[in-house]
């Protein structure tokens, strides 16, 4: 079982990339890729054991580059549901202007930080505030967020649940997973939720 | 290059409706900058080659050695166009190298040097240089002019390429990011730094691979590919990968490879 899907997730991967690299690359021995990984990184760092490494969601992703047979789609959607937690008592809507700070702030969480509330960095991929220019691409523009979704209570809390687990909405998304890695804290989501659904954020000005 | 014009861009979005005129200035102003700093002459990477120049032929360590004996692939003492054609196998360890393996094994094995010393100081700070970044600085440099063709030849070759590749591939650790998260897809940037497209060869590989080692002025440093691998980890949220360990050499290997054909011009100059 475990071997069929490696040799399937290295033919995936060669395939998508590609007849002018796959030619003449012999396929990936499963046991050697992970001696060459471990070498790399031999031991958890301290303070990081609770983190999770390489998890079966992220080995599925990266076996099938991250397109997703319907059958993998499936199980890896109804895992990652299961992991979100929403707030005790359903109010998903924090402080919108902490989550405007939360959203521009790209510290944290890297081996030469100190331990610290991480930002969400959210400006790294996604635009926002209209009127902050300094944003990536690789995700949507969130422009008018709230208010394109007529600040309907069902889509901030769907928009909560993809903060916590991007991949429960889309497997192998691009986003990270902030709440079921444990990134972003309950009060962050509710605050960066209420900068996308509060009509007075500047994300719906 | 981007940086800056993403930069000029976005002072010019910010000024209003004489924008457009603003950021051709600006970017003329930049290329001017580029041009002036891009001149051996000006741009201090060059001081790392000359300080590589000479711990090449200084004898040190418990043998009071030179490298001159070091064979980078090309025959012992041989540097040019030795650095376009690594990483690759060598019979003598029975291993992939890239540059800074094979220099490690040579320091340690015709030098004796203290490698402990050298691991510490393999990236420089200030106030402390690193005989890697000079080394490889002045040995890549031998290779300007030249085009990446790594052999890819021997079964331990095409093994690290497609180890490499994997790498590439692989999304782990607190954030869910792989090396394609950013560098799969044409023209994207995070905040206004344009991300080069790196799963497939062309254009973007062969300019980015083709000016590592670079200074980096936001570092006041010149830099290796190891520590461009190893920033890439710390941003992904990975722990710390190992120093000169085989899978940073395979994912180099692998990134060569989408860079063949691409002019090496080091050392460059970046942000």
């Amino acid at each position: 079982m475990k071997k069929l899907s490696i040799s399937a997730f290295v033919f995936a991967g060669l395939w998508a990339l590609g007849p002018a690299l796959a030619q003449d690359v012999p396929k990936v021995d499963a046991k050697r890729l992970e001696e060459v990984t471990k070498a790399m990184w031999p031991k958890t760092p301290e303070g990081w054991e609770k983190r999770i490494s390489y998890d079966e969601t992220q080995a599925v992703c990266s076996q099938f580059r991250n397109d997703l047979p319907q059958a993998e789609f499936d199980k890896v959607k109804a895992r990652e549901l299961a992991t979100i937690k929403l707030p005790a008592d359903g109010n998903v809507l924090g402080d919108w202007k902490s989550g405007r700070r939360f959203a521009n702030d790209g510290r944290g969480g890297t081996f030469t930080d100190r331990p610290m509330t991480n930002g969400a960095n959210c400006y790294a991929c996604h635009q926002m505030d209209r009127f902050e220019l300094s944003y990536g691409t690789l995700g949507p523009s969130l422009v008018n967020y709230g208010k394109d979704r007529k600040y309907a209570p069902e889509e901030a809390r769907a928009a909560y649940a993809k903060i916590y687990n991007s991949m429960a909405v889309m497997p192998c998304s691009t986003m990270p997973r902030f709440g079921y890695h444990g990134f972003l804290t309950e009060e962050q989501i509710k605050d960066l939720t209420a900068f996308l659904f509060d009509p007075e954020s500047p994300v719906n000005k | 290059m981007r940086v800056f014009m993403a930069l000029a861009m976005s002072v010019a979005l910010g000024a209003g409706s004489a924008h457009a005129q603003q950021a051709i200035d600006t970017e003329k102003e930049l290329e001017k900058y580029r041009q002036m700093m891009s001149d051996p002459m000006s741009n201090p990477g060059f001081l790392n080659v000359d300080r590589g120049e000479v711990l090449w032929s200084q004898k040190r360590g418990s043998k009071n050695a030179s490298l001159e004996g070091c064979d980078l692939g090309e025959g012992p003492g041989k540097l040019e166009g030795a650095f376009a054609k690594l990483p690759r196998f060598f019979a003598d360890t029975g291993k992939v190298m890239d540059l800074e393996q094979r220099l490690a094994h040579c320091m340690e094995t015709q030098q004796g040097v203290d490698m402990a010393d050298i691991t510490r100081r393999r990236f420089g700070a200030p106030g402390r240089t690193s005989d890697m970044e000079d080394l490889v600085a002045f040995i890549a440099n031998k290779s300007s002019g030249m085009k990446y063709s790594a052999p890819l030849a021997h079964p331990k070759e095409k093994e690290a390429f497609a180890i490499g590749q994997e790498l590439f591939f692989r999304r782990s650790d607190f954030m869910d990011f792989s090396c394609a998260t950013c560098h799969a897809e044409e023209g994207k940037r995070i905040r206004l730094q344009g991300l080069p497209q790196l799963n497939k060869a062309g254009k973007d590989a062969q300019v980015t691979m083709g000016s590592w080692p670079t200074y980096r002025v936001s570092q006041s440093q010149t830099r290796t590919m190891q520590h461009r691998l190893w920033d890439c980890y710390r941003q992904m949220r990975s722990p710390e990968p190992v120093y000169l360990s085989d899978g940073l050499t395979a994912l180099t290997l692998f990134l060569v490879k989408q860079a063949e054909g691409g002019e090496i011009q080091v050392p460059s100059i970046k942000r």
